[in-house]
């Protein structure tokens, strides 16, 4: 198994504006976007890789500027998803901060006066962000896609795309995501949002003009979404009580010689604040304040089922002909497996082609991003059904299948 | 090959065109065979990891949950056949997934090791418990939670008011009718809910 290697994004530029779920429209904007493997001469292998939280179109090989993509473990050649078979693209949505337009951009409004968007940035939505990938998804020559594929709120990108698209996909793998946010998930959002939004050097958000970063109100936020990616169990084993010496150096893995506490509520203590403090220092460094509300409020606001009264299976209806694969983690506590059970069930209700995978894997959240063995070979065995099949349009027991290899008359 | 035979047999009581949900599906191939030859919808119920993974490489739709749990995923009557093959044996509720069964399924086909098969009742004859291709584990080592035999089940299926459409001995790769209970290693039952 490969690398890719040095891949440098692409950029697509539209003129016809994109109507947004708000009646906002976000007029004139461009899509930075990454392409690996090569699209097949009946342009039947294409795979999209939506992005969650803070990634970007940069999904796997070595960027410019030497930074390896955020799933270079699972895209590549030889890998579970293989770039000498399919051709995936990876997106970056409207509202990022990685390229494609977002609040860090010119405001096109001449009343803005050139300024930046800043706050004024339209509020966007999951299905939005998908309406702008199937365009450019057409633009590339692709009438269908092989298949959608994401991870937490990448995964309800791939879970929206079977609803607005059903004739454009023909598979959708939902990775260790939600039919919509729990009130508790929403929570998190909100204080994550408040820690930027009251950060004196916010703004109201227009941070740009005023030649400031509210650095303060991103480290927090950070902070408070890495302790929801990870479980409690590989926390404690990460740092458990270890606490940092005045050298620097991590003291207490050793319990005959626990070091002494400073007595300090101002100081790092323990080997936890300075990690969390470390992410979030790294996190305000490259990531912006206006992109983070609009995300969480993507986040937020996703929930197919809110149209048909709450009633998931009926917002499945027109992704009948779709295939699924589902996977959750088990220590998984902010997108836990009853959240993709829930997915199962309204799609078992539509009688729909889908698998379910729930990983015993110890890493919270995050698992969802590691090489873990058994996920992995359940992506590989998925990807290997979807080489076969292509975006062919089939039914169970359809003869073709590869269910058809009898090996014994029945 | 009498376990394909088994399978082959058990395929046949399947209608075809039947939406089918196999509760403990193993690497998928009845499945898969009901899929490709019968012309099945359907999804596998399974726990364990390889077992997925075997069933999602045959391409058959394979769902993780641990039937212990419950069925709740799955609405009443919503599958016309729900087979639970050599699984009973492994499940702690036996009595609660018996009528998960009856109730998701508008017919139930239940397979296991009969324990009153003849060299069972043998080896307990002899004192030992029996260690046969369809009880191959010793007694410490096994994976069944409870052993059951032909005419137990029987009764059970009564109890819980199913009403039994067939049911029938397999040895050795053939349906036995006549002493099922003494002359068949594996029982099957084919029951619905009146």
């Amino acid at each position: 198994m490969g690398s890719i290697g040095r891949v440098d994004p692409q950029a697509m530029h539209f003129a016809e504006p994109l109507p947004l779920a708000s009646g906002a429209r976000l007029s004139d904007y461009t899509l930075v976007y990454e392409t690996y493997g090569t699209l097949s001469e009946a342009r039947d292998n294409a795979v999209l890789v939506c992005h969650a939280l803070n990634a970007s179109h940069h999904v796997a090989g070595l960027s410019a500027e030497g930074a390896t993509g955020w799933w270079d473990n699972l895209v590549g050649p030889g890998k579970p998803l293989d770039t000498n078979r399919f051709f995936v693209i990876g997106v970056n949505n409207p509202g990022s901060c990685f390229g494609s337009t977002g609040p860090t951009h010119a405001n096109p409004d001449p009343a803005a006066g050139g300024r930046a968007y800043g706050a004024d940035f339209p509020v966007v939505t999951v299905e939005d962000w998908v309406d702008a990938q199937a365009r450019l998804v057409r633009r590339l020559g692709i009438e269908r896609l092989a298949a959608v594929i994401g991870g937490s709120l990448g995964g309800m990108q791939a879970l929206a795309w079977t609803m607005r698209y059903p004739e454009r996909i023909a598979h959708c793998i939902a990775i260790a995501t939600a039919p919509n946010l729990s009130a508790q998930n929403i929570a998190f959002n909100e204080v994550a949002r408040r820690a930027i939004i009251t950060d004196p050097d916010f703004h109201d958000g227009h941070y740009a003009a005023h030649g400031a970063v509210p650095r303060r109100g991103l480290r927090v936020a950070r902070m408070i979404g890495h302790i929801t990616y990870l479980s409690d169990d590989s926390m404690e084993a990460k740092f458990g009580r270890a606490t940092r010496t005045a050298e620097g150096r991590i003291a207490g893995a050793d319990a005959s010689t626990p070091a002494a506490f400073a007595y300090t509520t101002k100081e790092i203590e323990f080997q936890i604040e300075s990690y969390l403090r470390y992410q979030g220092d790294k996190f305000s460094e490259y990531f912006d304040a206006n992109t983070y509300l609009l995300i969480t409020r993507a986040l937020d606001y996703f929930d197919p089922a809110r149209a048909h009264g709450g009633d998931l299976a009926a917002a499945f209806v027109p992704a009948r002909h779709c295939k699924f694969m589902l996977v959750s983690f088990t220590t998984d506590w902010r997108f836990s497996p009853q959240r993709s059970r829930e997915i199962v069930k309204a799609l078992v209700d539509n009688d729909i082609d889908v698998s379910y995978a729930e990983i015993d894997a110890p890493h919270g959240h995050d698992a969802f991003l590691l090489d873990d063995a058994r996920y992995h070979a359940v992506m590989r065995a998925w990807f290997e059904r979807i080489a076969r099949h292509g975006t062919r349009q089939h039914v169970s027991g359809e003869p073709g299948a590869p269910a058809a290899e009898a090996k014994f008359p029945v | 090959m009498s376990e394909r035979r088994d399978l082959e047999i058990i395929a046949q009581l399947v209608p075809p065109g039947s939406r089918v949900l196999d509760l403990g599906c193993g690497d998928g191939e009845l499945l898969a065979q009901l899929q490709a030859r019968r012309g099945c919808t359907g999804y596998g119920i399974e726990l364990d990891d390889a077992n997925v993974l075997a069933s999602t490489q045959r391409g058959v739709n394979v769902i993780q949950l641990n039937l212990e749990d419950g069925l709740a995923l799955f609405d009443d009557a919503s599958f016309d056949v729900v087979l639970q093959l050599d699984t009973l044996q492994h499940l702690r509720h036996t009595e609660h997934m018996l009528r998960e069964t009856a109730r998701v399924g508008r017919m139930g086909i239940v397979s296991f090791p009969n324990f009153a098969h003849w060299p069972n009742r043998l080896h307990i004859a002899r004192g030992r418990m029996p260690v046969t291709r369809a009880l191959p584990y010793e007694w410490y080592d096994t994976p069944n939670l409870r052993v059951g035999t032909f005419t137990d089940f029987d009764v059970l299926a009564r109890r819980n008011g199913l009403r039994v459409l067939d049911s029938f001995g397999l040895q050795e790769g053939r349906v036995v009718r006549r002493w099922p209970n003494l002359r068949a290693s594996v029982a099957v039952f084919k029951f619905e809910r009146p």
